[in-house]
């Protein structure tokens, strides 16, 4: 059934990749330091340039109630100053040497990185040590402050101030029940945001910014033996902290079908609708993207053709399989065209669910999706840097897996994936029962909401 | 080829980091009194770029770049929205959108297909001078691939109903335009800055959709696409032989043609400051552009500008970004750019503010606008140089990225040592040579203010501040009514 691409059978005579057929090598040592940092090197000399990545194994998912936004304003904070970097200090000193970076929180984990022409990577070191060992000598309730007011202009930028900019924590608040780590956003409440104390930030610096639950990727243009006494020059003085415990995983279920509706300042409406699936690299995960694809990914996919090509009742349509550790949620949405409402959409999305459902996919339909998936872990190797460049990947397999070097699991999930394994993840998830189905529609047109004639039908 | 001498560079950063002590490597604690001392930065050394042409004329560009199986292929042609006919703003760009619906025989989801099932992607986009047909493809499906791209870019067949489709998705487009704030900021701005009567200044609103024809599309791209107006650029993991070979077949016998000789008037610059408020009920907050016209990408004026803008809004650590977001907590983030262009380009400082201090934000902005007029520190000079140049060679990682490089070489006629040059001219811009261009690229009470807004909240603070006249303007004022679709499939 499966299909192997000659792509691979080109890599094989590439330098820098492994002989086997269809391999994948992104070569790395990994040691970990006595205070229980986890440190991987991969060498790349393409260009004269370094990637410093540091992952800390915590997100909003470990919040607190009441203190939403913590983990996000924390990532802000951190770029504030420490022990031995002044305020400011930390961007001036980079720009001066040349590098850029920039620092994420998702639901799970918080990521740093620094590129930097290989020169500098000492610089990177010091900094990143300095505030993973010494960001408290620094940090006062002046600093928290600037940076409240600094995540809130971002909300302001991200939710209120954009059209539809409500509708994802809408549909978290709907998707898991309350208390739940995923429920809420990972930006936060504004009232939360106002909330958070100096106090909070010793605690959350404490509890979660040890070396023990970090870990530290560094790719490019380095020598590994020299690039390993760097780093035990400047992370060994890290005090080790307290064991991180396993987040206790809550588990949820949607029992029944959820329409929310919100009217926004928006001249279309649009419908997102989601079902809660299977954690990331989970059984179903993959097969989840490969249907995400199969419906929405250019021309001939089952929805943009119909809604967008064909019928021309909506401007866009997009599916994809949000993944995260404790759970994932498979995501359908679409913008109707002016003069049309979401009862139409949905109509035709629930027909081809069930099209789905009942008969499984083309084998061209699967081979083309797990081809474009192929050519994007191509595409990730051609960066060391930045997010989703080799040493963010790196880190990311390792806290996930175990193994920082996955690509060819995670890409062999891919290949394995014949079309009757689509049609079963469809069947298994995307229920009618149990799902949310959020309409965000112009104000004072409530009547353009999808009202779901079809509901709980099965 | 060996390029990109950065010696200069050694000095420079030596003296901004003279306080530096140095550290001894074996200590147990390491000194954390200073940052550590650097080296020297390391030089990029590329393959060089190889140049041929082919048979009809058409030059071609090649990088080789062989440690990941990808290639990528950008078809450059010499004809963008600043040919577009002034009552169908938008003809350029709906002629790329067009030429992947149907070419060669096959149609729009059959070309589709064919891409997506290749794991290659195939994009066609208009730009302000210039068209490109972009390829990327993993080395095994090239041949596949270019046998499309040459179907695409020499024999599309513009069906009608395509274009109807079209028409409808850019009627609807510009129904959201009018919920995001900053594309009816942005169209103004254009206006505003250019005027109605420059390419750089239009925008495409209902009654320019309308009008586009299959005639007028096919014309454009008849008159346009011509061998002798364009060029090729590839990077990847091919050879030069191997794509002299592969282009001569699929392209050779591309047509040459008369191109028609074009001028453009010179835009007028903006006169004395004037507030434009576009009302924008509820807003969490505004949208604030603030600018005037800058320079072409040809002026000697080119590294001196690019490195005083980096210190007035160029990055992070620029001064409007800690103005406004460190020191003030204003905005998530405030910026300033040039937009190079083959004609003078805009100037702009831009940022998006909480609604209850769109006021102070902007004198924090006229603030730096008249502060970059006055001499930068030393350290300000040094980092923003260091910023500039020590990044240079990380815009060579992917062939997308390389391939965008090699496109501004050729579409400019920069000559081949303009990489090798590249940091060395930003290395010598002086402090004089920032002032002189703030100077005379930044006259804070000669620009455009554009707000879209809150208005019953923010008109009051703006009119106190007495920037300038306040024009108030509504989004209809801006975009146009919004387009009646009612009767629409």
């Amino acid at each position: 059934m499966r299909r192997v691409l000659p792509i691979f059978v080109l890599l094989c005579a590439t330098a820098g990749y492994a002989q086997e057929e269809t391999r994948i090598a992104v070569p790395y040592e990994r040691f970990v330091l006595p205070n229980g940092l986890n440190v991987i090197l991969h060498e790349d000399h393409t260009t004269p340039t370094v990637s410093v990545n540091v992952w800390y194994h915590v997100g909003s998912g470990r919040e607190k109630l009441g203190r939403t936004g913590f983990a996000h304003l924390f990532e802000h904070l951190m770029f504030e100053s420490s022990g031995h970097v002044p305020e400011g200090a930390f961007d001036n000193w980079l720009e001066a040497a040349g590098a850029s970076n920039n620092g994420s929180t998702t639901q799970d984990r918080t990521n740093y990185y620094e590129d930097l022409p290989s020169n500098a990577l000492e610089l990177a070191l010091f900094l990143e040590s300095d505030r993973m060992g010494y960001l408290l000598a620094a940090m006062s309730p002046e600093t928290v402050d600037g940076q409240r007011d600094v995540v809130k202009n971002e909300r302001r930028q991200r939710l209120e101030n954009r059209p539809y900019g409500l509708a994802f924590s809408t549909m978290f608040e709907h998707l898991f029940p309350e208390g739940h780590p995923y429920s809420w956003p990972v930006i936060g409440s504004m009232e939360d945001l106002s909330a958070a104390s100096y106090e909070d930030v010793v605690e959350f610096f404490t509890r979660w910014y040890s070396p023990a639950n970090a870990s530290l990727a560094i790719a490019g243009d380095i020598d590994p033996a020299a690039t390993r006494a760097l780093v035990e020059k400047w992370f060994s003085d890290v005090p080790a902290g307290d064991p991180v415990p396993p987040p206790d995983v809550v588990s949820a279920y949607l029992t029944e079908e959820q329409r929310p509706v919100l009217e926004d300042r928006v001249s279309l409406p649009r419908m997102y609708m989601a079902w809660l699936s299977p954690a990331l690299y989970a059984p179903g995960d993959a097969e989840l993207d490969i249907l995400a694809s199969i419906l929405t990914d250019g021309k001939n996919s089952r929805l943009y053709k119909r809604l967008v090509y064909e019928l021309q009742i909506a401007q866009d349509v997009s599916a994809f399989h949000y993944s995260l550790e404790q759970g994932s949620s498979f995501w359908i949405i679409a913008t109707a065209r002016s003069g049309h409402d979401l009862d139409e959409l949905e109509q035709v999305i629930q027909e081809e669910i069930d099209r789905l459902k009942m008969e499984a996919p083309s084998e061209r339909e699967v081979q083309r999706a797990v081809n474009q998936y192929e050519v994007s872990f191509l595409g990730g190797l051609e960066r060391v840097g930045g997010f989703s460049g080799k040493a963010d990947r790196l880190n990311g397999y390792y806290f996930r897996t175990g193994s920082p070097d996955y690509f060819n699991e995670d890409l062999a999930r891919y290949r394995a994936i014949d079309p009757v394994d689509v049609q079963a993840v469809t069947r298994t998830y995307l229920r009618d029962g149990g799902r949310v189905i959020l309409s965000v529609v112009p104000e004072g047109q409530p009547e353009l909401a999808a009202a779901g004639a079809r509901a709980q039908t099965d | 080829m060996s390029w990109m001498n950065i010696d200069k560079t050694r000095s420079l950063l030596a003296g901004l980091l003279t306080l530096a002590a140095t550290t001894p490597l074996a200590a147990q604690v390491p000194d954390r009194s200073q940052p550590p001392e650097l080296g020297p930065p390391p030089a990029l050394s590329l393959p060089p770029i190889h140049r041929l042409e082919l048979s009809n004329g058409a030059k071609v560009l090649l990088l080789e770049k062989h440690n990941v199986p990808l290639v990528q292929v950008n078809l450059v042609v010499r004809a963008g929205s600043a040919l577009d006919p002034a009552d169908q703003a938008g003809l350029a760009s709906i002629t790329a959108d067009m030429m992947d619906e149907g070419a060669g025989g096959r149609d729009a989801l059959e070309l589709a297909d064919e891409i997506d099932y290749l794991g290659a992607s195939l994009s066609v986009f208009a730009g302000d001078h210039t068209t490109t047909v972009a390829l990327y493809t993993p080395r095994s499906r090239l041949d596949a691939a270019l046998a499309v791209m040459a179907d695409v870019v020499l024999r599309p067949d513009f069906p009608e109903e395509e274009l109807e489709r079209k028409r409808l998705e850019r009627l609807n487009s510009l129904m959201e335009a009018r919920d995001e704030p900053r594309a009816v900021a942005s169209v103004l701005f254009d206006r505003t800055v250019f005027g109605d009567d420059h390419p750089y200044g239009r925008f495409g609103g209902e009654s320019a959709i309308r009008a586009f024809t299959v005639s007028g599309l096919r014309e454009f791209h008849e008159t346009h696409f011509r061998a002798n107006n364009a060029f090729f650029v590839v990077v990847g993991d091919i050879s030069m032989g191997e794509a002299r070979e592969k282009l001569e077949a699929l392209f050779g016998d591309w047509r040459r043609g008369e191109i028609p000789m074009m001028s453009w008037p010179q835009a007028e610059q903006v006169g004395d400051r004037q507030v434009y408020l576009v009302d924008k009920p509820g807003a969490a907050q505004s949208e604030i552009h603030i600018g005037r016209i800058g320079a072409p990408r040809l002026t000697e004026d080119y590294y001196a500008i690019t490195v005083m803008n980096t210190i007035l809004g160029g990055s992070f650590a620029s001064r409007l970004n800690q103005n406004l977001r460190e020191e003030h907590g204003y905005t998530y983030g405030a910026f300033s750019y040039f937009g190079f262009s083959p004609l003078p380009g805009p100037f702009g400082a831009s940022s998006a503010v909480q609604t209850a201090v769109t006021d102070s934000a902007l004198v924090e902005f006229m603030k730096e606008l008249n502060g970059i007029l006055e001499p930068v520190s030393d350290e300000e000079l040094t980092r923003a140089k260091n910023y500039v140049a020590l990044r240079f060679p990380s815009r060579f990682q992917t062939v997308s990225a390389i391939a965008s490089q090699l496109v501004e070489l050729e579409l400019y006629d920069l000559p081949d040592r303009y990489f090798n040059q590249y940091v060395e001219r930003i290395l010598a811009v002086s402090k004089e040579d920032v002032q002189r261009v703030a100077r005379q690229y930044i006259a804070p009470e000669s620009m455009a203010v554009i707000v879209v807004g809150d208005r019953a909240t923010i008109e009051d603070g703006i009119r106190a501040l007495d920037l300038g006249p306040i024009n108030n303007l509504s989004i209809d004022d801006v975009l146009g009514p919004a387009p009646d679709l009612s009767g629409t499939r």
